[in-house]
Parts: C-alpha cells; structure tokens; sequence
C-alpha cells in the first residue's frame, strides 16, 4: 500500500489504492478490460497488508464470494465492466435483500454486449440502478478524474458499511486508464457497520430512524438466518405474507430514499445560467472545458456534475431545469437522459460514443444552443 | 449417548417443516447434526450455505447453525467467500442435484479443482422438485418427468466422478437408507483438508415416487436393492470414490499472506 503523498497514477491503481486504504480486506474477481488493473494490483499487494485475494472461475462467483465474505465482517470488493456487471445483477440484488455492504466497481465500456472493450461508455447508468429484479434503491458513484477513482472509492466503502447496501463505483474507462496526478491523504474516512448490542435479535429489521439495523458477523454464536427471500426482522423467511413483503421492501428503499441528503454529492458552477450543462464521468472533462472557454468568451453558462448517480440529485436538477436551459453531455445515447429529462423541459443533448471529444466540439454544441 | 430428542432440541430449529411426507430431507439433517456432534467442530463455527430448491431449506430455517441461503446454483461460490474470508469457519454447503450440477455446475468443477476446504453435500433426488418435478442432468436416459413426458431423450452425468476428476480431496457417495455409514462420511469430510463432496441418493416420493407407483418406504428399500459397496458390482457403488491429500485454497492463500508479513 502506498504511503501518503502524491503520486502519478492510473485512475484502476489509485480505486485499488483506495481500496487497501478504506480497510478492504478482501477481493474476488474475474479478468476484464477494461477494469483488470484493479484486481492486477490488488494480486500483488492486498496480501502484504493482510488481505485475501482470490480470482474465481466468473463474476458471478465474484460477487458471490465478496458477499460471503461481507459476512464474516471483513470489507469486501469486486470490479468489472459491462459484460461482467450483467452477470452479477441477480446476486446484487441478493445483496441488496440481505443489506449486506460491499463494493462493486464498473469501469464501464462501449457496449451493448461485448461492444468495444477498451473504449469508453456510460450505457450501465439504468443499469446500475433497475439491472436486479424487483424494487429496490442503490447507491452508485461516479468520479471523473483519477483522484475522484481514489476519493469515491473510499467512499463506496463508507456508504456501504454506513446503510449496509452494495454501492457501484460507477467509472469508465475514461478515468479507469486516465493517468494524473493524484494526492493519498494520511488518514480517511473510514465508517464500520452498526454491530449489534448483546442480546439483541433483530438483523433484518429496526424502528430507528436511519433504517439500518444493526450487522453480526458469522461465527458469533447468532445462529444467523441470511436468505435472500423475503425475512421477518429475526432472518426467517415468509414467502406468503403481506406484512412482511410490504415491510421490508418499504423499509429498504427508504433506507435509501430517506438518507438521500447524507448520500448525495455533486459539483456545480453558475447553475443559475441561461444554459447549464450536465455531465458525468470522464465526459465531464471535456464539457467542464467547454463551460470554462464558453464563459471566458461572454456566454452565461453554467455547469452541474452530479458525483452520486443514485439515488439522483432530481430536486436539485428540477430547479436548474425551472430557470435554465439544460445541455446533457454524456458518452451514450440512453445512459442518464431518461433521468434528467424527467426532471428539465427545455433539454438538449450532446451524445458521443466510442471516445471522448475535444473542448471545443462540446463547445460547438453549446454555441448553438445558445443560438 | 445423545438421544434423538436431544439432537433435535439442540440442532434443529422450531420451524414449521415444508418438506412433504416421505421426504429424505429431514434424514439429511438428521445426519448433518449428529456428525457435528460427534466431531470436534462446535456449533457456534459452523456456517451452512444453500442455493435454492428442496435441499437448500434442509438447513436453512430448520439447521441450528449461522446459515446462508443464497441464488439458484451459487452456495458454492458464497461458501468459499465465507471460508476464505474466515478460514476458522467449518462451512457446509446443502444443494441439490439441479442447484449443484445443473445450474451450478461450473461452480462446483472450480470448488474441486481449486480443493476449497468446503464440505458439500449434494442431495440428489433425480429430478427439480420443487417446480414441480422437471428433468434434472441426474435424471437417467429414457426417464418420464414433469417435461420428459415421452422420456428423456438426454443422459445424466455421473457427479461424484466428475467431481473425482476434477480435483477434489475426498468424494463419496451414500443414500439415505445408508445412515451410519453417511454420518460417519459427513464427520470425515469435517476432518478434511480439502473440498469433499457427498452425493446423497434422496427419496423424493411426491415428484418421483408416485410416479413409479413407490412411497418414501419403498424407495429406501429400492436404494438397499439396488446399491453394492462392492464397486465390482453391476449395482450403484455406494461407498468412498476417493480420499486423498492435495493441495488446498485457502491454506495456501494464508501461508502467502504470512510469507508476504500481511497480517
């Protein structure tokens, strides 16, 4: 693991770096471009600070055994991209049910299916957010710079263990293979799961406020029921009821919904402007420059990046869209624009596949919006 | 010597059972808790993961242990995060033949090949039972089920070899009727050091049975017919397939950390 200090990265070693960091002792994947450099890393260093690494026989297998592991109390962590992300879409939703915390990065590549594999894509927004079955509410980041790949894993982790949720470190291979500078602080933030007091019961279920009930470990003696059916409070399951489906899916989602100001984060400049644009992810490079040089030449435009995906900043992008006109910038053609345009009238789109454009080709674009 | 009524307060949950009458599922449990308290393990280290299907309810609510139910054909995979994640751990992995084989079937190859210290159990009753009683790949050529209506015109694999092939420490195979010696084969894969697979033969008289006019008595008596711990028999061989030391998983990625000075 890296000391402290400042560093000349590439955006997957500095999320592997984050990772080790934030107290991740365990890591199971499955070879993938372009997210490989995580699990390359990790190989290599997570045993030197006691971690476990295994590369297992897919990613189903993958998310499988980080959420295992998540079990046993250690902090846990898979990677991959697209292809890879589908597979592990039914066990996130068994962790989703089981609320057990863990990380899942998604360098995301052009798709659909194998697509092209060493370019960049944005296509697994909806994805991330509707890809398991049934209803359900999620946490996904996205970092748009090789900093952002360190600083929001670090906080994947916090999230995850804070509302015992699986959070999507939503990249892609802009930032995964981006290489800049990049500064490791001395400590981070590092938040442990609620461990319950003695004699309690109730692992799957909590009159608190916050939602989030209290996580044993195995091995504790609790005489744990995990089950991905529907649970009453005590972890046993009721396959029939109308309480207990209605109380624990209600429960979860709001565990989400109503922590949505603790989880949300974004950037934003002149968000009051004639035009505001919207962006993500590396994409947002790109545009933030076109903002700047667009602003430097007199136009009143603004700039909006939002850093958590889901839950979405929706009040927040509501009243951008009341006064201003919107320019969505994003590299796909479906990946946040359902989102935003549920939320702004007077939407417009920059949509680019394959590769990342120039400053001045997004600022073509907002000229003749402004037009 | 423990009385049955004290195994079960001691190991079994007090859980309305789903299993239907004649089930073998409860015989499986039955087995599972007395080779525990017959080992060394304690209770309190014992993590059972299950899939879905019949088997996959044996321990989970109804076994006395921390327990894992997990995805169609996944047990093995979330067993070996728990075991390589705490190696203190002594997991059990309860599946049935379509969770094990079937969907799951990559995943147990792995498990084998890489010699996990699991314990997995694979109770096979021929057949998807709780759907409703479909084809499964251990359901014999020719055999009539829920949608082989006119025989199954594919084959079956024989598990326990192929998990035998591909790597694993210790394989067996026993059947329901064979109590004694499959408590005892459930402590022996506990001591070892390595993956160990147990095929169970597991009467499933509503889905199977009745279909060939046999209750849950009549197929115990089919299995003690029609199985030879003798493997020159023409007879299904019931008995030890393989049992020796190899290479394992998880000690071998803890001996790593410790040469690396992780701690």
């Amino acid at each position: 693991m890296m000391d402290a200090g400042e560093y000349f990265l590439e955006g997957n070693i500095a999320c592997a770096e984050a990772a080790m960091k934030a107290g991740c002792l365990f890591y199971a994947g499955y070879p993938i471009t372009p997210a490989s450099e995580v699990m390359n890393h990790l190989s290599k260093e997570l045993p030197k600070v006691g971690g476990r690494f295994v590369q297992m026989e897919d990613e189903i297998a993958s998310i499988a055994s980080v959420i295992g592991s998540s079990w046993t109390g250690l902090k846990s962590m898979t990677a991959t991209s697209g292809p890879g992300f589908s597979l592990m879409q039914e066990n996130l939703g068994y962790a989703v049910m089981t609320e057990t915390p863990c990380v899942v990065v998604n360098v995301q590549r052009a798709g659909p299916s194998t697509g092209q594999a060493t370019k960049p894509g944005t296509g697994d927004v909806m994805q991330a957010r509707f890809g398991s079955q049934g209803d359900y509410e999620i946490i996904a980041l996205s970092p748009n710079s090789v900093q952002e790949m360190f600083d929001l894993t670090v906080r994947s982790f916090a999230l995850s263990e804070r509302y015992r949720v699986p959070v999507i470190l939503l990249a892609d291979a802009g930032v995964g293979h981006m290489r800049e500078r990049v500064k490791i602080p001395e400590e981070v933030e590092i938040v442990d799961r609620k461990k319950p007091s003695s004699g309690e019961k109730e692992f799957f279920d909590t009159s608190e406020e916050d939602h989030v009930p209290p996580m044993p470990n195995f091995g504790e003696g609790h005489e744990l029921l995990v089950t991905g059916s529907t649970h009453l409070g005590d972890g046993s399951r009721d396959t029939a009821s109308f309480s207990a489906q209605d109380r624990l899916v209600r429960r979860l989602v709001a565990k989400i919904e109503d922590n949505k100001r603790d989880i949300e984060d974004w950037e934003e400049r002149d968000a009051d402007a004639e035009l505001v644009v919207v962006s993500y992810g590396s994409m947002s490079r790109p545009a933030r420059g076109a903002v700047k040089k667009a602003r430097e030449k007199g136009h009143d435009v603004g700039f909006f990046r939002p850093k958590t995906m889901w839950p979405s900043p929706e009040e927040r992008l509501k009243e951008i869209g009341e006064g201003s006109k919107v320019l969505l910038a994003e590299l796909s053609l479906r990946g946040y624009r359902m989102e935003v345009e549920r939320c702004v009238d007077d939407l417009y789109v920059y949509d680019r596949l394959n590769s990342l454009p120039t400053v001045d080709e997004v600022y073509e674009k907002i000229l003749e919006v402004l037009r | 010597m423990i009385t049955a009524a004290e195994i079960k307060e001691k190991y079994v949950r007090n859980h309305p059972s789903p299993f239907c009458p004649g089930c073998g599922g409860g015989m499986v449990l039955n087995a599972m808790s007395r080779a525990v308290e017959r080992s060394d393990v304690e209770k309190e280290d014992i993590v059972a993961v299950s899939g879905i299907g019949c088997a996959a309810w044996i321990p989970s609510p109804h076994w006395r242990v921390d327990t894992l139910h997990t995805t169609h054909g996944r047990a093995i995979p979330f067993a070996s995060g728990v075991k390589i994640a705490n190696r203190d751990l002594e997991v059990m992995v309860v599946s049935g033949d379509g969770d094990c084989a079937g969907i799951g079937g990559n995943h147990l190859l792995h498990g084998a090949r890489n010699n996990i210290d699991l314990n997995v159990l694979m109770v096979n009753n021929g057949l998807y039972a709780m759907t409703g009683g479909q084809v499964a790949p251990t359901t014999e050529h020719g055999e009539r089920t829920l949608t082989t209506p006119h025989g199954n015109p594919a084959s079956s694999f024989e598990v326990a070899e192929v998990v035998k092939a591909a790597g694993a420490s210790h394989v067996a195979r026993w059947t329901t009727y064979h109590m004694k010696e499959l408590i005892a084969e459930v402590e022996k894969a506990m001591e070892t050091d390595g993956f160990s697979f147990i095929e169970i033969m597991t009467q499933c008289p509503t889905r199977k049975g009745k279909k060939q006019g046999m209750d849950g008595i009549d197929m115990l008596a089919w299995y003690k017919e029609n199985t030879s711990k003798d493997k020159e028999s023409d007879k299904m061989f019931v008995g030890t397939l393989c049992d020796v030391e190899k290479p394992e998983l998880v000690g071998s990625i803890y001996r790593q950390i410790d040469e690396l000075g992780g701690v």
